[in-house]
């Protein structure tokens, strides 16, 4: 018996098929140019304009250009793609007007690529092919073993390592989804096939045949589609990406995020096809609860057990709501995969309301995202224009329809009672809870909420099964978690690893370590609810409770590195200073409490510090944790007490010795001038703001330490380092 | 205060048109569409959001008449455009600079960047320049993390930015102004 859900997902889907097949953008050149806040800032939509008119000049029509999201990379922007036929892709970093004109003239009309410009490559050549091992970084399979052998196999060949490169992968997470025995997969590019290794005479036989007769070996063949296929194949020999396993943000950087079309044809609304024709939220739910997926907002609730309890209310008017509202500085990934990827939070939505039983959903999103606004508007548009919104969804009888509601600045709205009251159209403060809004939410009626990383996983584990989503992760919490990486490391961006990956692998293997050759001092995890993990603790594994344990939490995933150049009592500082200013001022613990935690660490950052102020702030955060009415002011002590508890000799410094050795706070430090190391060049003097060096030219100067406003420019601008800071 | 706050008439009709002459079309049409709605005091935020976007701030006379003709009391329209931080009270300049304070940028120097706007526009934090072309505020996270420390510049995002380029900077949006001054004059010349 036909299904009319299934059979409109599949009149959907051909349809689809023919219009992508029309645009033939197999056979063509394809420019890919990123477009997302980030990539707009760094100058793609430049770039992008740049190539088109390249394009229209050359008067080729074989040449298009394909706009993506955005894939992470932020420190490398504007990244460029260039895809010919038949040949790995190659990405271009930091891409500029001039650098455009070069690859257009050199790569893609004389196919010579601009090497030097590549992303993360260091090599005169590029391979003609690569293959890229699994080495099971979760399952310890074979994978490196076998990978040696494969290259000694080829070397024995007489085939050089730069014509065909091998490679290795963290986690493709394809074992077990079809069943069978486990094995080493190995994809191969640029053919786009994946193989499935057991034995040594499967590798000779992929030597012989794909490699020195140029042929797929369909015996090897894997039946196993690994869900992020798609962006290893464009992004598989960058180590930054193949250290990372891509789940929630898979399609980033791959697909159109305007273009509905693209996201089926990477499998988009199978899974809602699959929840509304069979009908049982149960399974739903079932599936949720298998995968232990936990709210990726920051609380880890089980979204399972959330559905369940909104899903049995009597009250049958029920809403789901997407929170947005990524208040915490440094987090970054909710905007990235709402910008770059609506579709699928749009399907988990979609999925979401069924299983609960909502007629409508919410996206909450902050006002200063106006891109990422500007995408879920025009996604929920054409799902609506489709079928796949509004009333009799695809054909299941089912009536569902969502709407944004815009957030307005204040970091307490990612608080759910106080989300729920903006939405409402009122002041955004907290209530007491119990009850909780799957008890009673908007205006009175059972309402789940939910983070955007959080919807982006539903598809996902519905069309690979729970026990798939659980196996990636750890014990207590399946899959992966995206972590946003910013501060003083080496590569900035979005990384997607499995829940349990240490933090110096998130730091140091795929981040590249801290800047500028420094040392790393501690990570901070969870924003201004969260705390430090000094670098002794870096091989801590990431999950929310060995973080719990180390007094951070997860949070929404912002992950700051600060380096031996930071001061722990100024970040600390710093975080207190934005809860304050946060603090919406409703109860008194969190209104006061913040204020004067505030007070006491400026004093110390003055050299004003006094012996019994660490005790004062101590007492006065556990009463800030315990009596506050809503996570902010229940969370807002944690860096002070996590700075206390292990950086406690740096505020002993502050207070006793007036000293801080970062060097970082102005009260506490002042500038000197070398006389042996001082050429008398007047850099210094001429750059000095209150002109309070002096000297004679070719002589050694002098600073007026009554003057000196300690702004540093005379460290920054001097070359001869005859400057100190002490 | 507005004008419609010394009406010598309680008549609803007279006072409601005084007070559709306050907000713009679009604004005016919103509010219309939602009047019937479910909820439709829920769409407040949403209105000053519209009101802000016209005029660039949010004055008493713009929260009255979204209270009237919305039919919210004036203290909870006032209430939640001073709770949000995104709603100005005050006019703005022809551009908003706002410099992320994030933690991100914080770590890389965003305060040293904040020094060197204030220095170069010769006003603090919250103000606007006399020439009435920058506003200078600060805010915090624009999720750029990887291009820090970032200004935003109207809805232009710039980094990584060190104290020096800051006046270049400046600049380009000063001679971006003057242009839109020239072409703004012209059609009247001809």
């Amino acid at each position: 018996m036909s299904l009319p859900v299934r059979d409109f997902y599949r009149s959907m889907a051909d349809r689809v098929g023919q219009t992508l097949a029309e645009r033939g953008l197999d056979d063509k050149i394809l420019i890919q140019v990123g477009s997302a806040t980030c990539e707009h800032a760094a100058g793609s939509q430049t770039v992008e304009e740049e190539f088109a008119r390249h394009i229209r000049a050359s008067g080729r029509k074989d040449i298009v250009i394909h706009r993506t999201g955005c894939t992470g990379r932020c420190s490398r922007e504007p990244i460029v793609g260039i895809h010919v036929p038949g040949l790995i892709p190659v990405k271009y970093e930091r891409v500029n007007r001039d650098l455009v004109h070069r690859i257009f003239t050199e790569h893609i009309q004389n196919s010579t690529p601009v090497v030097k410009h590549i992303l993360d490559h260091d090599g005169e050549t590029l391979p003609e092919r690569e293959f890229l091992f699994c080495e099971g970084a979760r399952c310890q399979r074979s994978g490196p073993s076998l990978r040696d052998r494969f290259s000694a196999l080829l070397e024995a060949r007489g085939i050089e390592p730069h014509r065909v490169r091998v490679g290795a992968a963290s986690c493709f997470g394809a074992c077990g989804i079809s069943g069978g025995e486990p094995a080493t997969f190995v994809l191969a590019r640029p053919e786009k096939v994946l193989y499935r290794l057991s034995s040594d005479e499967d590798l000779v036989a992929l030597v012989e045949g794909h490699v020195l007769a140029g042929q797929v070996v369909e015996r090897l063949k894997a039946k196993e589609e690994p869900i992020a296929l798609e962006f290893l194949e464009r992004y598989g020999d960058v180590s930054f990406f193949n250290r990372q396993s891509r789940i929630a943000l898979r399609n980033a950087g791959v697909v159109d995020p305007e273009s509905l079309d693209e996201y089926i044809g990477c499998d988009g609304f199978k899974a809602l096809t699959d929840v509304l024709a069979r009908r049982d939220p149960e399974w739903v739910i079932n599936e949720l609860t298998k995968a232990r997926l936990r709210g990726r907002g920051g609380g880890g609730f089980t979204t399972g057990a959330k559905w369940a309890l909104a899903r049995k209310q009597a009250d049958t008017t029920r809403f789901i709501i997407c929170n947005g509202d990524e208040g915490d500085p440094g987090a970054f990934m909710d905007r990235s995969m709402l910008e770059s990827d609506p579709f699928n939070i749009v399907e988990g939505m979609i999925i979401g309301g069924f299983s609960i039983g909502a007629q409508k959903g919410f996206f909450y999103i902050r006002a200063e995202y106006p891109l990422a606004i500007k995408r879920i508007q025009h996604a929920i548009d054409v799902c609506r224009a489709n079928g796949l919104l509004g009333q009799n969804i695809m054909g299941s009888g089912f009536d569902f329809d969502m709407e944004i509601r815009l957030g307005a600045g204040a970091f307490v709205c990612g608080e759910e009672t106080a989300l729920i009251r903006s939405i409402e159209g009122e002041r955004g403060q907290p209530k007491v809870r119990p009850p909780y809004p799957t008890d009673r939410g908007l205006w009175g009626h059972p309402t789940c909420i939910n983070n955007v990383e959080t919807f982006a996983n539903i598809s996902a584990i519905l069309r690979y099964s729970g026990d798939w989503y659980a196996r990636i992760g750890t014990e207590k919490s399946g899959g992966t978690k995206v972590f946003a990486l910013a501060g003083k490391v080496k590569h900035t961006g979005l990384v997607e690893v499995p829940l349990g990956t240490t933090l110096s692998r998130v730091v140091n293997d795929i981040g590249g370590g801290v800047s500028g050759g420094k040392k790393l001092k501690a990570i901070q995890t969870g924003g201004p609810a969260g705390g430090f993990i000094p670098a002794a603790m870096q091989d801590m594994e990431v999950d929310f409770e060995p973080l719990q344990k180390a007094g951070s939490i997860m949070g929404s995933g912002g992950m700051i590195v600060l380096s031996e150049d930071d001061c722990m009592v100024d970040i600390a500082k710093f975080y207190m200073a934005f809860s304050q200013e946060e603090s919406c001022g409703k109860c008194t613990p969190c209104r006061e409490g913040t204020t004067r935690i505030l007070e006491i660490l400026e004093r110390i950052t003055q050299g004003k510090g006094e012996p019994e102020d660490l005790d004062k702030l101590h007492r006065l955060s556990r009463l800030c944790q315990r009596t506050s009415l809503c996570g902010l002011g229940r969370a807002a002590p944690n860096p002070v007490l996590s700075s206390l508890k292990h950086f406690r000799e740096e505020f002993l410094a502050h207070i006793h010795d007036k000293h801080c050795p970062a060097k970082k706070c102005v009260a506490l430090i002042r500038y000197e001038i070398n006389a042996e190391k001082c050429i008398g060049c007047t850099i210094c003097a001429r750059n000095c703001p209150v002109e309070c060096i002096t000297g004679a030219r070719k002589e050694a100067h002098v600073i007026d330490q009554e003057a000196c406003v300690k702004c540093g420019n005379c460290f920054d601008v001097c070359k001869f380092a005859a400057i100190d800071r002490v | 205060m507005s004008e419609c706050c010394h009406c010598q008439t309680d008549n609803w009709e007279d006072l409601e048109r005084g007070y559709r002459t306050m907000l713009p079309e679009d604004v005016l049409a919103f509010i219309d569409a939602n009047r019937e709605k479910e909820h439709s005091e829920s769409m407040l935020i949403a209105t000053l959001h519209m009101v802000q976007g016209h005029f660039g701030h949010l004055g008493p006379g713009h929260l009255e008449a979204v209270a009237q003709l919305m039919q919210v009391p004036l203290a909870k329209v006032t209430g939640v455009a001073t709770f949000y931080h995104y709603f100005r009270l005050q006019p703005r300049g022809k551009y908003l600079i706002n410099v992320c304070l994030g933690t991100a940028c914080y770590v890389k120097g965003a305060e040293k960047v904040a020094q060197k706007l204030t220095e170069e526009l010769g006003i603090r934090f919250g103000e606007t320049s006399k020439d009435g072309i920058f506003s200078l505020e600060s805010t915090r996270c624009v999720g750029t993390c990887g291009l820090a420390p970032v200004v935003m510049i109207g809805d232009e995002v710039h980094g990584p930015l060190t104290p020096n380029q800051v006046p270049n900077l400046l600049e380009t949006y000063l001679a971006r102004a003057a242009e839109d001054l020239v072409g703004a004059s012209t059609p009247e010349q001809k």
